[in-house]
């Protein structure tokens, strides 16, 4: 399965969008960066995010900490370390990254 | 695990480098290795020797050159971004006829190849877009 990385906010840029069309079930998406907005609660992209039962969600927990999201984050998403995210690197046979 | 990386954003103007460099010190933590690091793109300005930061600020290239130094990562920029954008070695500038040369000690001038190279010598290769 692939590990999926966005890091553009969805607000102002498809990058989000456009690899949820391409993500098959199983797969992952990892919000990184500007990539965390996708993740505040009560938006349509949150809303995206918690009707796809599919696909894993994550967020880098230093990126939405220095966002000041963590108190603000859809729960259907799982807050990671960087060395998660080299882990998740590890378990998916391959990474794209969406810029 | 072998990784190696693609960087395509400007030190200091994309967050990507940090996110890289935060990556790399993590898979290294956690006893992985890399093989190469290919900066494509303005990517290339994180190997300027004359990027001179305040000095309580982060020291980007130096903190490449210091990685690669310690866990023998071959740092690489794309030839073609990298002439663009004033990146020069000794050698490019000689050829070009250029006065002064900036490529930072510890990184590569080279092409694409060595970006294929990365793609099938590495386990994984990651991409941080700008």
């Amino acid at each position: 399965m692939i590990l999926h990385t966005v890091n553009q906010s969805p607000f102002n840029n498809q990058s989000f969008a456009d690899c949820l069309k391409f993500c098959r079930k199983g797969s992952s998406i990892l919000l990184i960066e500007d990539g965390v907005y996708a993740g505040k609660k009560g938006t349509e992209y949150s809303a995206l995010i918690e009707s796809n039962n599919n696909i894993n969600f994550y967020a880098l927990a230093v990126d939405v900490k220095a966002r000041g999201l963590t108190e603000d984050l859809s729960p259907a998403i799982s807050l990671i370390s960087d060395r998660e995210f080299v882990d998740l690197t590890v378990t998916h046979k391959s990474v794209q990254s969406w810029f | 695990m072998r990784f190696s990386l693609m960087i395509l954003g400007a030190p200091y103007s994309s967050q990507s480098v940090a996110t890289a460099l935060r990556f790399t010190q993590a898979a290294i933590d956690a006893g992985h290795s890399f093989h190469r690091v290919f900066f494509y793109h303005d990517g290339v300005n994180s190997g300027n020797a004359l990027i001179t930061p305040p000095q309580d600020e982060n020291n980007i290239p130096q903190q490449w050159q210091s990685l690669a130094d310690k866990h023998g990562i071959d740092l690489v920029v794309c030839i073609a971004s990298a002439l663009k954008r004033g990146v020069l070695d000794k050698k490019e500038a000689e050829r070009y006829e250029q006065t002064n040369h900036n490529l930072n000690n510890g990184f590569t001038i080279s092409g694409l190849g060595q970006l294929v190279d990365a793609s099938i010598e590495s386990d994984r290769l990651i991409t941080f877009g700008p």
